[in-house]
Formats: structure tokens, sequence, C-alpha cells
């Protein structure tokens, strides 16, 4: 809003003012934002006797990977002493198939209730959507005791279901709010012309969703690889998915406290959704406020 | 192929909609709706270590009411909640609104604000955890540059723990009150804003009575979507404080999980766990009601 009208000398020097405070502002949440990101990386660069003898925001001496080749295959997690890399691995073997199954599952619910509209599709619809937002601490014991059951407790098939699961209700929401606003028309010219349920999603619906495909597989990776809650309650020991084994890596008890090692640990398990937020983060805030932002 | 086998086939192809839905909604229906009501049942039974199906009625819920464990995690929950929601929603709007002053480089500095939404509470809490080491940490720090009476030890502190979670919750979530925000800005009609500005109302004028007010629907969102937030918060407690010192900074989510799988208190856990399902469909339902319905009529 400052740039037509010509001001004064006078309003020019205030909008200066308002200029500067303005970037104050900004820098100084700037700083805030980015200060536990600077105290982990530099921390995990240096010696226990460079943290014991220096200060937290001081720059490490030198570059020393140590403490991450440490936490990546040598740290105790309980009394296993294997670093996060098999736990590591645990949570790629969740995350993807349950994305895929969660983002497949929503994309065909969200195209036969928007374009299909068959009786109580509505009702239909809301009921998936309180789904959303229920806490999970509703569902944990019956869970329990369901894998338990089928004998996939302690298991990353366990975790596999659990996460398709709860995330099915937001891909139907991610798809569905962005096949309502692809026209009806479309499909109705194709059903005269013969084609199928299915061959309507191959041949028409399918060409035009890779940018929700990307927001669902992007929220649901995120969702997925940070759960801590499923992990803790219903995995223990080698079967951990990465953010609870960090978790015990940094409250083991025993021996002297590797504050090094500790932040090497968050910055790995944290590494693979900064990286997809970093390469696709214009998908991730389309993610972020899909739900909010209605169609 | 014989007539009859020519009908059933229309008939499939007409319920084939009906048909993909199903799985889905059965999941739902049984992993959602009939959990909540396995739950409600357990919460009104004598499990204690294993699941007991003999029920006592809502002697559970007595023995929680009683319990000053879950009266300190609920008291949290609402200082938490409110706290963290008031706060994170001013300095997402604030943020949003000065972003929206053609910043050079916004794009850069909207990727500082927002990357914390990317990461797992249990890495914010652990990262945040380290800060607040009072030997260690930023209260040493600052400390040793003169402001000897500084403390930044919050998470050791009985009194201070709660205001350590409100911090790095603030700290996680108000990026994505500002992309919330930023993105509603945007998409305010400029012809209105033009012709206040033409007739001469001022930047804040213009903000005050035409941009914010018709930011309300993303302001009730936001709020929504924090409120939810702060009712499931779990990990960021277990990685920051674990609820301490003592259980001062416990929350109802932490309260569950500590009846239930080191308690041995199923019937209590239950009960607490539907207790927050009752505080989230109190906020939700109505929202979701107004939501599906004011699209109806669109």
């Amino acid at each position: 809003m400052s740039e037509h009208a010509t001001y004064s000398p006078a309003q020019g020097r205030s909008a200066i003012w308002m200029r500067l405070l303005l970037w104050t502002i900004l820098i100084v949440f700037a700083i805030w934002f980015l200060l536990p990101a600077y105290v982990v990386v530099g921390t995990s660069l240096k010696d226990l006797e460079e943290i014991r003898g220096g200060s937290l925001l001081s720059l490490p001496h030198e570059l020393n990977f140590w403490a991450w080749k440490h936490a990546w295959n040598e740290a105790c997690i309980g009394v296993e002493c294997t670093g996060l890399e098999p736990y590591f691995w645990n949570s790629i073997f969740m995350a993807l198939p349950a994305v895929a199954i969660s983002t497949l599952l929503g994309a065909l619910t969200g195209y036969a209730l928007t374009k299909w509209q068959f009786r109580g599709a509505n009702i239909i619809f809301a009921l998936i959507l309180f789904g959303c937002f229920v806490p999970f601490q509703v569902v944990i014991l019956p869970m329990a005791q369901t894998l338990g059951k089928i004998g996939i407790t302690n298991t990353v098939y366990g975790l596999i279901l659990v996460h398709s699961v709860y995330g099915l209700a937001f891909t139907t929401l991610f798809f569905r709010n962005y096949y309502v606003s692809i026209p009806d028309e479309l499909v109705r010219a194709a059903t005269i012309d013969g084609a199928g349920f299915f061959t309507i999603f191959r041949r028409i619906i399918l060409p035009l969703s890779p940018p929700i495909i990307v927001v669902s597989v992007i929220w649901q990776f995120t969702q997925i690889w940070n759960d801590f809650l499923f992990g803790a309650s219903f995995t223990t020991g080698g079967a951990q998915p990465i953010t609870v084994a960090m978790n015990n890596l940094v409250n083991t008890t025993t021996g002297v406290k590797q504050y090094n090692v500790d932040m090497a640990a968050a910055l790995i398990t944290a590494a693979p959704t900064l990286f997809v937020y970093i390469v696709a983060g214009r998908y991730f805030v389309r993610g972020l406020t899909a739900g909010s932002v209605k169609g | 192929m014989p007539n009859s086998d020519i009908k059933f086939m229309d008939r499939l192809a007409r319920a084939l909609p009906q048909i993909v839905v199903a799985p889905s909604f059965a999941a739902i229906l049984f992993f959602v709706y009939g959990f909540i009501a396995w739950t409600g049942y357990m919460s009104l039974t004598k499990s204690k270590m294993l699941p007991n199906y003999t029920l006592i009625g809502f002697r559970p819920y007595e023995r929680l009411f009683q319990m000053d464990r879950w009266t300190v995690a609920l008291e949290n929950l609402f200082v938490f909640g409110f706290l963290f929601i008031a706060i994170a929603i001013v300095i997402g709007c604030l943020l949003a609104i000065l972003l929206d002053q053609r910043i050079r480089a916004e794009g850069f500095i909207r990727t500082i604000y927002l990357y914390p939404m990317a990461i797992s509470f249990i890495i914010t809490g652990t990262a945040w955890k380290w800060i607040m080491n009072p030997s260690l940490g930023l209260e040493a720090v600052v400390r040793g540059w003169g402001w000897e009476s500084f403390r930044f030890g919050w998470t050791n502190d009985e009194t201070l723990a709660v205001y350590a979670l409100v911090m790095a919750a603030v700290w996680q979530s108000a990026g994505f009150v500002m992309a919330l925000f930023l993105s509603a800005l945007r998409s305010v009609d400029q012809d209105i804003v033009k012709a206040a500005s033409l007739d001469g109302a001022s930047p804040w004028r213009i903000y005050t009575r035409i941009i914010l007010p018709s930011m309300r629907p993303v302001f009730m969102s936001a709020v929504v979507i924090l409120a939810h937030l702060a009712i499931k918060s779990f990990d960021l407690v277990v990685a920051l404080t674990g609820g301490g010192p003592g259980y001062a900074s416990t929350l109802p989510a932490n309260f569950m999980y500590e009846m239930t799988f080191r308690r041995n208190e199923i019937g209590v856990g239950a009960a607490s766990a539907m207790v927050m399902l009752a505080t989230v469909a109190a906020i939700m339902v109505p929202y979701l009601y107004s939501e599906l319905r004011s699209k109806k009529h669109v």
C-alpha cells in the first residue's frame, strides 16, 4: 500500500521507519524460528568437551561428524547398540505402504462420493470427516487388542494397518474437496459414451489428479513419519519406528549424557520430512491449508 | 451371455460406486466408531491390567475425577490450550500481515517460518529441552553476557513447565497459522481495498474494517484446528518435560497413556479417553455441522 500516492518528506520518513520496524519484527521472528535448528546442528558437530566448556551458541571449532556416525549405527537404544539405522528402515517400510494404501483408497472414495452421488453419500462423507478429528487416545485400547488378535502386534504390518486406516479420513477429505471442483459434465459426457466407473477414473480423473496426489502423499508421509503415539503404543524393541527409538536414545539414563549424539539423532529423525518440505514446500503448504479452506 | 447375467452385470455396474466406497467406509465404521463404542464400554468395566468385561457402572469416572493427576492434567490443558491458541493466532496473524506488505524475499522468509511444521513434536521437544538445559543451555549463555537473573530452565520448574510446552507448541504451529492467514489475505477482494484506499481510508482502517472482518471463517478454522492439536498433545510433553517435574506438566493424553500402559488402570484410562473425545466433539461437531450446512447453501 506504500507505493502509490506521493509522500511529503515527513511522510516519507515515517514510511521508512515503518519499513524498518517491519523488517526488525520479521527478522526477530526468523531468528526465533531458526534458533533450535542452529543449536541442534551446532551441538551435533561438537565434541563433549567443547559442549561442556563452551557456549550453546558458539560455532563448532571444526566439522566433527563423529556424533552423526555414532547416532546412526553405534548408539545404544535400550540394550541394543545398533544406532538409529534399523529404526530408520522400520519407518521407511511402515510409511511407504501406508502412504500408498491410504492415498489410493482416499482417491477412489473421494471420486465415488463426488462424481457418483448416491443416496447417503453426504452422510458417509460427514462420518468419514469426523474421523479426522477423533483423538486417537479413544481408539488405542481396542486397537491394541485387535492387533493382538490378528497377531500383528509389535510388527511393522500392525503400524501399516493403523496408519492406513486413520490416514484414510484425511486423504478422502483431500480428494473429495479437489474432485468437487472438477465439472460433472466431463463425467456425464463420458458415461453417455459408455465409459464405466473405472474407465472414467483412469482416463479422466487420474490425469487431472497429480497436484492433489502430491499433496496427499506429502501430508501422509509427514504425518506417518512423525507419529509417536501409535509407535509407542503398539511396538517395543526392534519393531519401533524411528521417532520412538530416538526418544529412547535421548532418554537413556545409563552412562555419560552425550548431547552431541542426542542432537545428531534428532537431526537424522527430522531429515526425511525436512527434505520433503524443502523440495516440495508449495504442496506441503497446500496440504496444511486444504483441511480448513474448503472447496 | 444369458439375459439374467446381463441384468446382473448391469446392476453390478450401477452399484459400483457404493461397492468401491464400502471397504473404506466399513474400515472407518469399525476402526473409528466401533472402537469408540468399545472404549466407551471398557470405561464402564473393572478392567485393570487386562481388559475385563464385567460392568461396574460409572465407577471408573468417579475414580478418574478423584485423582489429583487428572485434575492437574485438565487444568494444564486449559492453561496450555488457551495460551497456545491465543499466542499462535496473534503471532501468525501479525506475521501474515507483515509478509503481505510486498516484502522482498517473501518466499524465503515464509520457508523459515513454516519449517517447524514439517518435523515431529518429538524433535521439537528434544531441541527445546536442550536449549532449556539449566547448566548448558540458553540460560547459561545469557547469564554469561551479564544478565545474572535470567531464567530459561523452565522445564525443571513446577510452575514454568507448562509455559515451556506453550512456547514450543507456538514455535511449531505459528508458521502454520501464518500460512493460513496469508492465503486468506491474498484472496480478499482487491477492488474493495482499492476503492477504500481511493476514498482516503488509512491502511490501519482498511485492515481493521475490511480485511480482518472478512477473515472470520479462517480465524474460526485456525481456532478449531489449534484446539484440536492442543487436546491431542502427547509427544511434545513426552519429549520436552516428560510430564514433570512430578506430574506438574502432564496433559490428558499423557494421563491416558500412563494409566493404560504403565499403571494397569485400563478402566480409568478408557474413561479419560472418553472425556477427551467428548471435549473434542463439543468443539468439532458444531463446527463441522455449520461448515457442511453452509456448503449446501452455496
